[in-house]
Parts: structure tokens; C-alpha cells; sequence
């Protein structure tokens, strides 16, 4: 059921008990969806949207853009799990167009996030060249949007 | 000056509307949980605002036509025809309001004469009778019973009905309860109407907002769309309240007359937000139904959630308001909503503002997140505990 999905998609901290009753649903029903979505794979984790810019952790992020030579057998499978079990990469992505990988990095500094690119990826064989791109500014994230926190505005009228 | 001997004795007349005084509390008392807003807390989708800004951009700073750009009147006139199977014509039969507010003044203004009769249905949005009154005509309400969900049933009509009655009042689906006439129940009211001179003044303003079923209007019943003025806007079903855009439909004969007195005291709508309405008529069908999935999920949320800490709540179908029952909590509605508010934090509208008959209800938006809901559910059950 998309709904159920789309619900938790948007707000991971929803019980069950809370979705059960936004859907008209047996809390029990709701469990038993969600543990099967568990085990299917189709959820895969729930985390948090955090503007680390208004925190006092050192943060950076970039966008990694990789080009990759296939292996015979295995396409890009095998290259692509070297990079993400790197608990440095964000995300990764197979990429149509003028690259093939598009590796999210987070670290410390810059010169945190060159080195592990000139040492880790650009040094993997199948890895023809990479070009880093630094975040500046993230505007949205996930859907949220970054910045002010939203005002209820309205005017109290019946 | 003495102004009391100035003003227009029947404006003075008009009792403010009662519900100021509990709002300027809500807005003076902090951590105050609120649920008294009567408007989507969707912003209006990116592509109806972009064609707003759009057209500001290529300078259509204009008066439009008296009656509303050609485009939207036919993009309106579409609309009738394809959700409620009525056909306006765009040229005769459409005016583009101020608001779904102007439509009911301007519909008001054309049939009541002094001494005229308005039957009202009650609990309603607060404008009818004042506006009625300031028509000269004379408001009589009908209150509607929890125990027929809040339907206008045939044998109230009648009774209501004398040879002075010119209109019928019919704000479904309504605010503040909820509820909603189908079909079935307004082919009984069409009955008693029809061979009658009474014109009916269809407030749809929530028409995109039913769940389980869509909505029906009652011109779209045989023999009533020639005793039928249809009031609506874009406010509630694209999120566009601050634009202030609505919509009037009526036989030619009719629409000409108010379209005289739009004419004369507003020469016509927002250019901007007439854009913006033409994209939002043409692309939006998508957003009505994220939206409506979603005040669905609340409503649910909200009701079961009154009645799971011993709230009784009629089930709401339409429109974004439940409409408890707190009669057996031994206060007032005015009393349950005051102390609510002082001693627990949540602010809800007393039945008390929408008539005499809203004595022992009590409305609550669910405009508003299911978080903020869950927060306000909380403290009403601490309080509930108390009583």
C-alpha cells in the first residue's frame, strides 16, 4: 500500500498506533505491513535531516563525479561496492550521461575530502578519472527545505 | 459628533462577530496549541503562484472584463461541467468574485428585498444572516441536528418556509460540522423547492473537500438549476485564500443583475490571482488530491483520536472541521473552550459562534499537521480528566 509509504516517507517518527489511525486502520495491521516492508527490503532505514551548518560540527560535502571502466561480468557492481562500503560516501549513484558514478562524500575540511579522493577512489584501477565538486549551500534536502523554521502566519478568521 | 445618530442604525445592529474575543486571547496566551483556523496550512502549489508571478512579470497589471477574464470564466465553466455535470454558460452565466465571500454578498444583494425572508441552515460560517440583514431581509434559521448529521431534512425546509421566503440559504459541505448532503438528500430538499419562487444560494466554497465520495451539487438535480445560485472560490480547494478569488453561477437573468452590483462596487477581480486561477483550473487537479489525501488522514486521525479519550464526535465528511459533541462535560461551549485554553493550552472554537444551536459543540480545524494534532489531543485529554 503506497500510502503507508508515502506517509513514512514524509515522517519517519510516526508510530504505528498514529499511522493506524491517520489510515482508519488496526494498529496491529500497520505493525505487521511495516515489519513486512523490513523484511522485503522495500524500508531500508530511517534517518534525520540535519543542517549541520547550525551546529558547531566541522561539516563539508561534495559531489564526486566518476568515470569507470565496466568489468566484463560484473558492469559496475564491483566497483560500486568497493566505493560505498567507504563509510565516508553519502550516497552513490549509477549515473546516465557524460560520467557513470556520482559519489556523495562527507568529511571533516576540503583538504579532507581531496585526499580521500586523490588516495581512495581516484587510485581504484576500473576509476578513469574523477572531478569533485564542493556543496556551498545545501537549499533542499529530501524534500525539506533549509533555513527558517515555518511560522503559522494565518489570520485568525472563521 | 454623536455617531450613533450618523451610522446606518442596521450596520450598527450587526453583533460583531462573537468569536474576536476568544481570538485575541488565543493571540495574547503563549504555548497556546491552535486549532481554530478556518484556512489550509497548504501554501498555494509553486505552479499556480509561478503563474501569478508570471503574469505580473509580463505586466497584465490590468482591470480585466467586469466578469472575469474569457479564459478563467470558460476554464470555470469547464469545471462545472466536469465535476458536477452543470453547464454555465462562460459568456452569461459566470462572474469572478472577490472571494467566495463577494459571490455570497453579491447573490444576497440581488434577490433579497426588505422583508424578505432568507432561510438559513445553521451551524453555518458566520456571513449569511448579517449579510441578509443588511439587505433588509430577515434571516430564519433552521438548526440542523446532530441526530440527522447535520442535514437539512425536507420537513425543517418546510416548516421554515413562508410566502415571503426568497431564498434558501444551503452551506454544504458545511462549516463548522462537517457534514455533507448527497444526492439522495438533496434530491428531498429539490422536491419541496421545486414549483416554489425560492431561489437557493449554494455556498460549495468546500465542494473539492468530501471524502468517500464527490460531492454533488444540488443545480445538478433536475429542475434546480434554474433555481440555483452557485457560490464558490478557490480558497479552500487549491489553497489560494489569500488571493481572494471566487466564483458565481446562476441563470443569465440573474448573473446580469449581480453582475451590476459587482460592477459598481469592485469592478472585478485581482488580475493577478485570475492568472494564477486559470493555471491552478487547468493543472491542479493533481494538488486538490494531495491535499484531500491528506486532510483525509488528519480527519481520521482527529476523530478517532476524540472519541479514543471519550470525546463524542459526529463523523465529519467533508470540509476540514470536526464538530465534537462536549455537552455531557457540564460546561458551556464557551466555558469547555475558555478553560481549555487558560488551563491546558488548546485553543478550539466554542459551537457557541456559529449560532444558538452550537451550544454544547465545539468546532476543531484540522488544518493543521498530524503532529500538531497528536500535541493538542494530549492536553485536551489531561483536561477532559479534570472535569
Amino acid at each position: 500500500m503506497n500510502e503507508l509509504l508515502k506517509i513514512l516517507e514524509d515522517d519517519g517518527r510516526l508510530s504505528a498506533a498514529d499511522i493506524a489511525r491517520m489510515l482508519g486502520k488496526e494498529q496491529g495491521d500497520i505493525k505487521k505491513m511495516i515489519e513486512d516492508y523490513e523484511k522485503d527490503g522495500v524500508i531500508l532505514g530511517c534517518k534525520t535531516i540535519i543542517d549541520w551548518d547550525k551546529t558547531d560540527r566541522e561539516y563539508v560535502s561534495a559531489l564526486i563525479e566518476l568515470k569507470i571502466t565496466p568489468q566484463i561480468g560484473h558492469g559496475y557492481d564491483r566497483v560500486a561496492e568497493k566505493i560505498y562500503n567507504y563509510p565516508e560516501v553519502e550516497s552513490l549513484y549509477l549515473m546516465s550521461g557524460s560520467f557513470d558514478l556520482a559519489v556523495m562524500i562527507e568529511g571533516k575540511t576540503m583538504r579532507e575530502v581531496a585526499f580521500f579522493v586523490a588516495e581512495k577512489l581516484a587510485a581504484l584501477e576500473d576509476v578513469i578519472s574523477t572531478s569533485t565538486h564542493f556543496v556551498l549551500r545545501k537549499y533542499k534536502d529530501k524534500g525539506v527545505v533549509y533555513g527558517a523554521v515555518p511560522v503559522d502566519e494565518r489570520g485568525n478568521i472563521l | 459628533m454623536d455617531y450613533s445618530k450618523i451610522l446606518n442604525n442596521t450596520v450598527r445592529e450587526i453583533k460583531p462577530s462573537g468569536i474576536r474575543k476568544f481570538f485575541d486571547l488565543v493571540g495574547e496566551s503563549k504555548d497556546v496549541i491552535s486549532l481554530t483556523i478556518g484556512e489550509p496550512d497548504f501554501v498555494t502549489p509553486w505552479h499556480i503562484r509561478a503563474a501569478g508571478i508570471a503574469s505580473l512579470e509580463k505586466g497584465k497589471t490590468y482591470y480585466t472584463s467586469n466578469s472575469g477574464t474569457m479564459e478563467l470564466r470558460e476554464a470555470i465553466s469547464g469545471y462545472f461541467d466536469r465535476r458536477f455535470s452543470v453547464c454555465y454558460d462562460p459568456k452569461k452565466e459566470i462572474i469572478v468574485t472577490v472571494g467566495g465571500s463577494e459571490a455570497i454578498d453579491l447573490a444576497m444583494r440581488a434577490i433579497i428585498a426588505p422583508g424578505d425572508e432568507v432561510v438559513v441552515v445553521q451551524p453555518a460560517f458566520v456571513c449569511y444572516g448579517p449579510l441578509c440583514s443588511l439587505c433588509g431581509g430577515k434571516p430564519v434559521f433552521i438548526n440542523t441536528k446532530e441526530e440527522n448529521k447535520f442535514k437539512l431534512t425536507a420537513d425543517e425546509l418546510r416548516a421554515a418556509i413562508t410566502d415571503k421566503t426568497k431564498m434558501l440559504v444551503l452551506p454544504y459541505p458545511n462549516n463548522p460540522t462537517g457534514a455533507v448532503m448527497t444526492r439522495e438528500d438533496l434530491s428531498e430538499i429539490a422536491d419541496v423547492l421545486k414549483g416554489t419562487d425560492i431561489m437557493v444560494l449554494s455556498d460549495e466554497i468546500y465542494g473539492e473537500l468530501t471524502y468517500g465520495m464527490d460531492h454533488t451539487s444540488i443545480a445538478s438535480l433536475d429542475g434546480m438549476r434554474e433555481r440555483t445560485i452557485i457560490a464558490s472560490g478557490f480558497s479552500k480547494a487549491y489553497a489560494m485564500t489569500g488571493w481572494r478569488l471566487g466564483y458565481l453561477a446562476a441563470p443569465a437573468e440573474i448573473a446580469s443583475q449581480m453582475l451590476k452590483i459587482h460592477q459598481y462596487a469592485v469592478m472585478c477581480a485581482p488580475t493577478m490571482s485570475q492568472f494564477a486561477a486559470v493555471e491552478a483550473m487547468t493543472n491542479g487537479d493533481g494538488d486538490i488530491e494531495t491535499m484531500r489525501s491528506e486532510y483525509n488522514r488528519r480527519r481520521r486521525y482527529l476523530v478517532s483520536g476524540l472519541r479514543a479519550i471519550g470525546v463524542e464526535c459526529f463523523e465529519p465528511e467533508g470540509a476540514f472541521y470536526a464538530y465534537p459533541n462536549i455537552s455531557k462535560f457540564g460546561l458551556s461551549s464557551d466555558e469547555f473552550c475558555e478553560k481549555l485554553m487558560k488551563e491546558h493550552g488548546v485553543a478550539i472554537v466554542p459551537g457557541s459562534a456559529f449560532g444558538e444551536c452550537g451550544e454544547g459543540f465545539a468546532r476543531i480545524s484540522y488544518a493543521y499537521s498530524v503532529e500538531h494534532i497528536s500535541k493538542a489531543l494530549d492536553r485536551i485529554e489531561k483536561f477532559i480528566k479534570t472535569l
